[in-house]
């Protein structure tokens, strides 16, 4: 019981007597709108009050942080020891131009290292495969061979900065390409750090960068969980993400709770599959969340995502070990949230957006360069993103107290309600056999697909608001500088590649792809022989290739 | 008995796979009464001018958020040109920065909406052009 | 060279063209079909049916795939719904078949429902006889799902695949309720998921329980795993395939094939006289106003719709009038 008798006594009855006032004063002074929703279409009451969360028990549901369930953070200490982690995304052109601008962020005050890979990359083609074509280079660096991955990490330092890995269907090999630059400079597996995102059941549901099917995809995930609890313990080696089911229209609910069941998949199959203890990977999943727009939603949302990940793991796998209960992640604000018209605003909606994931509680932030909803970020638009971070952080005093929110009638109510519906969906795709199953029965997409449809209909009939795209719309087109990658960059790309072929020692480069192919075959882990192949510079397709002819190829079923 | 219905080929040329938009306009062509060809994400150019002849439709729309629009699509064009398929209107949509405009309307797009068209809008386009056409 | 001879030159432009006009009821089209209609009858037509998610897509997609290997010519129609409510649809099947999409050999052809009663079967016949004009060796003939509509199409076919898979609730029900007549194959398709066993066993004693037919063919069920699977996928697509031929070889020696024609040809010149005779009929008496007035007397009781029907067969067919 969270409140006395007598205080939901007073509350009952104070709240009656308001509801007659507010039945009067709308007489006079009506609402603006008939419904007022979260911009995830959850209906938000006039007000809360100790009956929203007259059933809370202060101990079992809210807690302090560093305790379960973790609603209010994982650690102990919070943001006073050490902010969340500045960490841009950043990547574009080649290997060199990407390396510049991390040079230049780290001066900046960054403290951590994300890196886009252009489509190739990202879809295991090389730059000079037909595929490539008029892709290499564009929205993030390409990386073709071991040669290009030493130039991108040239002069960071690898047992300092942590880096992450924007990379899903090939997280086998760019990860092997860290593993190995690292071996060449002589840095220990062990000393090395960074996530990878390595989350293919969300683009099978949401993103739809994808090379094999379902199934043998989950395989190779397992395969770096294991390799990394044996021999790269400060690697996140699955960031299981909701950013892009956001993205791709989802619900906050949506988002965290086809998040969470990939992650109980991930969880399912290391046991299965590796026989290995939950306790001895669980400290190494990471998540990653999209921070929207609306704010109190989002602070909800993240809050919530603690406390079902903490249950999840102590109740359904029996985890032991505190760090296993522990949901850390990584927030990006809102690129759907951006519009094209009238571009300054977008700095508001990020600075908005970020304030919510840090109160959400997240350990590392990234924020949206107001560019970007055309174009690769340019320096000055990327340094005004990570100044947001920085005044948020230094200036606002939010970082003073912990959690600040908790107790508030409505965020504990709201947290309640998306957790509740979160479990809804959980329990749902549990009966349908499972994530691989829904996915593959094309539930989550569609659920996606029917949230997407019906915010647009709602902007459309201007139910919900974007300010400069259907209200206050301007005629004044503010001018921005682009960042436009030079056409030339992809010839130079691919004769670096050739170049390489023709130098390599190609024996060798056969002898490991067929270690890969008989790795695949066996169900042997593939990372050990996927670090050889990237020494003997086999490229980044030759190596997806192996995976595409023994595991197959995934086509888009194009659902609606 | 005679009225022509409208088929349009909804197509996301190249490798990203942010697909919202296409299927949102998908769904919003059937809602409009038009017959939608939807073909997935990651088609080469070619697969895409085959699939919009071999449908026989009165327009592609081509979405592309990659930044590869400037290749891609007027690659599409040229080859309906190559297979005598210039009666089938060519329109793109995705993340698409107005430099690019003049280059993309030159290789014969007819039309280009970016985020933030209104639906309805891009539906009466369609109306009126392919109504034009015929 | 007119558009006859470009379709029969394999013009997918004109063909597909052809194929449109048919469907939006183009006062041209019919003459330009009447003048194919002479090439056709020369394609093996294949029917896949089956529920909604079954599979049949891919399942069609695996025997383009076959057939070019054996250098055949390919032609498929993949049928979708329209919706009820905006007259649109989304077609969406081709989308497994994207890899045949630039092979010249393959001509793949979406059509709606378009909800017009016994419309679809004259629509997908039309398409097929111009698929058959321009000579494609193989017509597959995809359907939405199980119902009326799949049958009156499936008789366009000459052999007819239907696909199950496990864990869809009542097929085996749905198929004793005159699927079971149709099937010349079974393919169990995802039989690598829980319920497959079950299913294979229920429909091998359902097959075995049900009298041999007049033809003594008695449907082969092909199972099919995991259709990712590269390899084995391929084998259980050649073995779909030899048993499509097996059965195209057993129509032809046991007589059945010509009762087949027979049935298509029925199924045709049904069609032909709908268009022909009832369909000018309906939009006549809609146009005058006629229509409302017949609905309403016998809304109101005053006469019965066999003595309206009788009323305007005696005045239509004894004018001749029937263009």
């Amino acid at each position: 019981m969270y409140f006395s008798d007598e205080t939901q006594k007073t509350s009952h009855e104070l709240t009656r007597k308001w509801e007659d006032d507010v039945q009067k004063a709308l007489q006079s002074n009506p609402d603006q709108k008939e419904r007022f929703a979260t911009v995830s279409d959850l209906d938000i009451s006039r007000l809360y009050t100790p009956e929203d969360i007259k059933d809370m028990d202060f101990g079992r549901d809210i807690g302090v942080p560093g305790e379960f369930p973790y609603l209010r953070g994982n650690q102990v200490t919070g943001y006073r020891g050490r902010h969340w982690t500045f960490r841009m995304f950043s990547g574009m052109g080649s290997a060199q131009d990407t390396n510049a601008r991390w040079l230049m962020l780290l001066r900046e005050g960054q403290t951590g290292l994300s890196t886009a890979f252009d489509f190739p990359t990202l879809m295991g083609y090389d730059s000079d495969s037909p595929r490539s074509l008029g892709e290499v280079g564009k929205c993030g660096v390409a990386i073709d061979t071991l040669e290009d991955f030493l130039a991108l990490i040239d002069g960071i330092p690898l047992d300092q900065v942590t880096t992450s890995m924007t990379i899903n269907p090939p997280a086998t090999v760019l990860w092997a390409m860290y593993c190995a630059a690292a071996d060449i400079k002589g840095v220990p597996l062990s000393k090395i750090g960074g996530t990878i995102q390595n989350d293919m059941l969300k683009e099978f549901i949401a993103q739809k960068t994808f090379m094999c099917p379902p199934e043998p995809s989950v395989k190779l995930i397992s395969d770096t969980v294991e390799f990394g609890a044996k021999y790269v313990p400060r690697w996140n080696t699955i960031s299981i993400s909701g950013y892009h089911i956001r993205e791709a229209g989802a619900t906050a609910i949506q988002e965290l709770a086809f998040t969470l069941r990939d992650g109980i998949e991930y969880v399912e199959d290391v046991i299965r599959r590796k026989k290995m203890d939950v306790d001895d990977f669980a400290p190494n999943l990471s998540f990653f969340f999209n921070s929207h727009i609306d704010f109190f939603e989002e602070i909800c949302k993240m809050r919530a995502a603690r406390r079902i990940w903490a249950k999840v793991m102590r109740d359904r796998f029996g985890a032991k070990n505190p760090r296993s209960l522990w949901m850390r992640f990584h927030t990006q604000t809102a690129g759907c949230s951006l519009t094209a018209q009238q571009p300054y605003n977008n700095v508001v909606r990020t600075a908005v957006e970020a304030l919510a994931a840090v109160l959400g509680g997240t350990q590392s932030l990234h924020t949206n360069s107001l560019d970007e909803a055309f174009c690769l970020p340019s320096d000055h638009a990327v340094e005004v993103a990570l100044r947001t971070q920085q005044i948020l952080a230094e200036e606002t005093g939010v970082i003073n107290t912990m959690d600040p929110l908790a107790g508030s009638y409505f965020i504990e109510a709201l947290t309640n309600e998306i957790e509740g519906k979160a479990w809804e969906y959980i329990e749902k795709i549990d009966a349908m056999g499972g994530m691989i199953a829904a996915v593959e029965k094309g539930f989550p997409q569609m659920e996606i697909a029917d949230s997407a449809y019906k915010f647009q209909r709602q902007i459309e009939s201007k139910e919900k608001i974007m300010v400069g795209v259907n209200k206050y719309v301007t005629e004044a087109q503010h001018v921005i500088p682009l960042v436009e990658i030079d056409e030339k960059m992809g010839e130079a790309q691919i004769s670096r590649l050739q170049d390489v072929r023709r130098r390599r020692d190609n024996r060798a480069v056969l002898q490991s792809l067929s270690d890969i192919r008989t790795a695949c075959k066996s169900g042997d882990n593939v990372m050990p022989h996927c670090i050889g192949a990237v020494k003997n510079l086999a490229s980044l397709q030759e190596i997806c290739d192996v995976y595409r002819d023994v595991y197959g190829e995934y086509r888009d079923p194009g659902l609606y | 008995m005679s009225d022509r219905k409208i088929r349009v080929l909804v197509a996301k040329p190249g490798l990203d796979g942010h697909d919202r938009g296409a299927r949102v306009l998908a769904r919003c062509f059937r809602d409009a009464g038009f017959e939608v060809i939807y073909t997935g994400c990651h088609q080469t150019p070619e697969q895409v001018a085959a699939t919009a002849i071999q449908e026989d439709v009165d327009l592609v729309g081509l979405s592309c958020l990659s930044g590869a629009h400037r290749v891609l699509f007027p690659r599409v064009v040229e080859l309906l040109k190559e297979k005598n398929a210039t009666d089938i209107i060519v329109i793109g949509g995705g993340i698409i920065p107005e430099q690019d405009f003049p280059m993309l309307y030159d290789a014969g797009i007819q039309a280009i909406f970016t985020p933030g068209a209104s639906l309805d809008t891009i539906v009466e386009w369609i109306r009126k052009h392919v109504a034009n056409h015929s | 060279m007119d558009n006859t001879d470009k379709i029969r030159a394999g013009d997918v432009r004109s063909a597909s063209r052809l194929i449109r006009d048919m469907e939006d009821k183009l006062p041209h089209a019919r003459l330009r079909l009447k003048q194919l209609f002479a090439h056709t009858g020369q394609s093996f037509i294949i029917g896949i049916t089956g529920a909604p998610g079954a599979g049949k897509s891919t399942l069609t997609d695996a025997l383009i795939g076959a057939f070019r290997k054996h250098h055949k010519t390919v032609g498929v129609l993949a049928v979708d719904p329209t919706s009820p409510f905006s007259g649109g649809a989304i077609l969406g099947d081709r989308v497994r078949m994207l890899r045949h999409a630039e092979d010249e050999g393959v001509f793949i052809r979406s059509l709606a429902t378009r909800g017009a009663l016994g419309g679809l079967s004259q629509a997908a016949g039309d398409a097929i006889h111009v698929m058959e004009a321009m000579g494609k060796d193989v017509i597959i003939v995809e359907t939405v799902g199980i119902g009326q509509q799949e049958l009156d199409i499936i008789h366009h076919a000459h052999s007819v695949i239907v696909v199950l898979v496990p864990g869809m609730g009542d097929e085996i029900q749905t198929m004793k309720a005159g699927i079971m007549e149709i099937a010349d194959v079974f393919a169990v398709n995802k039989a690598d998921r829980p319920g497959a066993k079950q299913l294979q066993i229920e429909l091998a004693s359902l097959l075995s329980a049900s009298p041999l037919t007049a033809d003594a063919w008695r449907p082969p069920i092909v199972s099919i795993g995991n259709l990712y699977e590269p390899v084995g996928f391929a084998e259980k697509t050649t073995e779909l395939m030899q048993k499509l031929s097996d059965h195209r070889a057993h129509l032809v020696v046991s007589g059945q094939f010509s009762e087949r024609m027979e049935r298509k040809a029925l199924m045709e010149i049904s069609d032909a006289l709908r268009v022909c005779i009832l369909e000018p009929v309906l939009n006549r008496l809609v146009e005058s106003g006629e229509m409302k007035k017949i609905i309403d007397r016998v809304k109101n009781r005053e006469t019965d719709p066999y003595t309206e029907a009788e009323a305007v067969a005696h005045r239509f067919l004894r004018s001749g009038d029937m263009s």
